[in-house]
């Protein structure tokens, strides 16, 4: 049983370590061989971005190298797939070669695409790259007055991120003395401040009592950066001094030339992870169209799920779980308090108040990540 | 409906949810391409005609059956 694991991110980092301890016998006695592909030899804590953002993390912290995350019984290749033959059981890397499986698992991820947006790339600001948060946090810290704008594209990943990002500016721009010279204008696609009713209805009074304005509504349409406006689909537009940007997501190139799917976005069973009209082919995390947060979370519980079902599979002949949408998010609330939300397909988020140790909690987890991708956790 | 292009089925989805899963769509739609978009949401019967007209898309029709919203909107720009 040849299974094939494409993305070494949080999803497949998971995946491929909860196989490796379920199917250990199986792989030693090479009735199973178990592979990924990746595109890098590194593996980067993509949450740390918004602390780099802010002065608070270095870049070289956000890494680890791929391998050193493994079970040693995966082989691993940084060998980019660039072909996907479903049909056929086949995937062809960029160096030319063949991966023949009985089970593949595509778990890519998804990218940002400000070149969706005219102007986004030369105009805003994004903690969403890592040369992006280097950028963004030197202009914070050049920043003396004016506007500082926040815009968000649709999708993207970690949808808590803008809220994050505004409890962190408020922050920043008071430690440092200087908020009453900033105004800090927060634009958001629907109509209330977070997709998410009970944050939306929390965070509402929050924003308020710090002073941000906010404009619901606003899908970012163009951006000029000669006169720094940002102008919405729905006709408005907002003049910025910053312009802080949650690009637009797609998922990987490689999806879509493949035909796999719209705009790289593979469409998933919501219960059993697999791909439409593919029984051997899984997808999780960031490149799915589920209805379902962009976050690590997801790609976490999805991988456990995955993970037990390929095993049972393999040592019953059916899968055994369904996906049921979890999802969990930390939102810090600012640089010294932070919450938690938890939800699935069935259940609303049930967000808990607002805390010191939950804040402790999170830059724990923060370490705490590089277990968890490993299955410690 | 029969000119209807695809279904967006957002049911059971609190974040993104209905109305961001629509506006993902809308942007891979083609101009004049007509969606479905399915909601258990219980505000979608308002906030989704709300941005659909604010925006500038038509609003088709949206009509709740057994506890599903299933709103039309026609891509318009
Ligand atoms: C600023 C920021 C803050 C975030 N905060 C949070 C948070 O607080 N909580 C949370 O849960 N999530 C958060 N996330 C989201 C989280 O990081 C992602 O949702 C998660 O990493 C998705 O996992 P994945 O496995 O789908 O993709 P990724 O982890 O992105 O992994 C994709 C993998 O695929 C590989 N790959 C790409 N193309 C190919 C190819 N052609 N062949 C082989 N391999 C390929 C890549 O090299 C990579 O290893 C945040 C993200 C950002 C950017």
């Amino acid at each position: 049983m040849r299974i094939l694991i494409v993305g070494g991110g949080t999803g497949g980092t998971i995946l491929a370590n909860n196989l490796a301890r379920r199917l250990a016998s199986e792989i030693r006695s090479r009735k199973v061989k178990l592979t990924m592909l990746s595109a890098s030899d590194k593996h980067m804590y993509q949450p740390g971005l918004l602390y780099v953002a802010f002065g608070q993390m270095t870049p070289d912290q956000l890494y680890r190298d791929q391998q050193s995350l493994l079970e040693p019984g995966i082989d691993f290749h940084v060998d980019p797939a660039e072909e996907f033959q479903l049909d056929n059981n086949k995937v062809i890397t960029k160096s030319g070669k063949t991966h023949e499986y009985d089970m593949l698992v595509i778990a890519t991820g998804s990218r940002i695409a400000p070149e969706q947006i005219p102007g986004m790339s030369e105009g805003a600001d994004t903690f969403y790259s890592e040369a992006g948060a280097v950028k963004m946090f030197k202009r914070l810290r050049e920043i003396e007055e004016g506007t500082i704008a926040v815009a968000v594209g649709v999708p993207h990943k970690c949808p808590i991120a803008p809220v994050e990002l505004v409890f962190a500016l408020h922050d920043y721009f008071t430690a440092k003395g200087i908020r009453d010279k900033i105004k800090i204008k927060y634009h958001y696609p629907i109509g209330r401040i977070h997709t998410i009713a009970n944050v939306a209805t929390w965070a509402k009074p929050e924003f308020d009592r710090m002073g941000i304005e906010y404009e619901t509504l606003f899908n970012v349409k163009e951006v000029d950066p000669e006169n720094k406006v940002v102008r919405s689909e729905e006709g408005t537009e907002t003049k910025y001094d910053m312009l802080i940007a949650i690009p637009p997501h797609t998922g990987m190139e490689v999806v879509e030339k493949n035909n796999l799917g719209t705009g790289g976005w593979i469409p998933t069973d919501r219960h059993r992870l697999t791909m439409e009209g593919y029984d051997n082919v899984y997808v999780l995390g960031d490149t799915t169209n589920l209805p379902v947060s962009k976050t690590g979370s997801a790609a976490h519980f999805e991988a456990e799920v995955v993970a037990e079902n390929i095993a049972s599979i393999i040592k019953i002949g059916i899968p055994v779980r369904d996906y049921d949408g979890k999802v969990y998010c930390f939102i810090e609330t600012g640089h010294d308090s932070a919450t938690h939300a938890m939800f699935d397909y069935k259940n609303p988020p049930d967000l808990k108040p607002s805390s010191k140790p939950m804040h402790w909690f999170k830059m724990a987890y923060n370490q705490m990540y590089w277990s968890s991708v490993r299955g410690l956790l | 409906m029969s000119d209807t292009n695809k279904v967006i089925d957002a049911r059971d989805t609190f974040c993104p949810g209905p109305l961001m899963e629509l506006i993902t769509h809308m942007k891979q739609a083609e101009v004049g391409e007509t969606l479905e978009l399915l909601s258990t949401d219980e505000g979608s019967g308002n906030d989704v005609p709300e941005w659909v007209n604010k925006v500038g898309h038509e609003l088709v029709s949206s009509e709740k059956i057994d506890g599903v919203w299933h709103i039309f909107i026609r891509k318009m720009k």
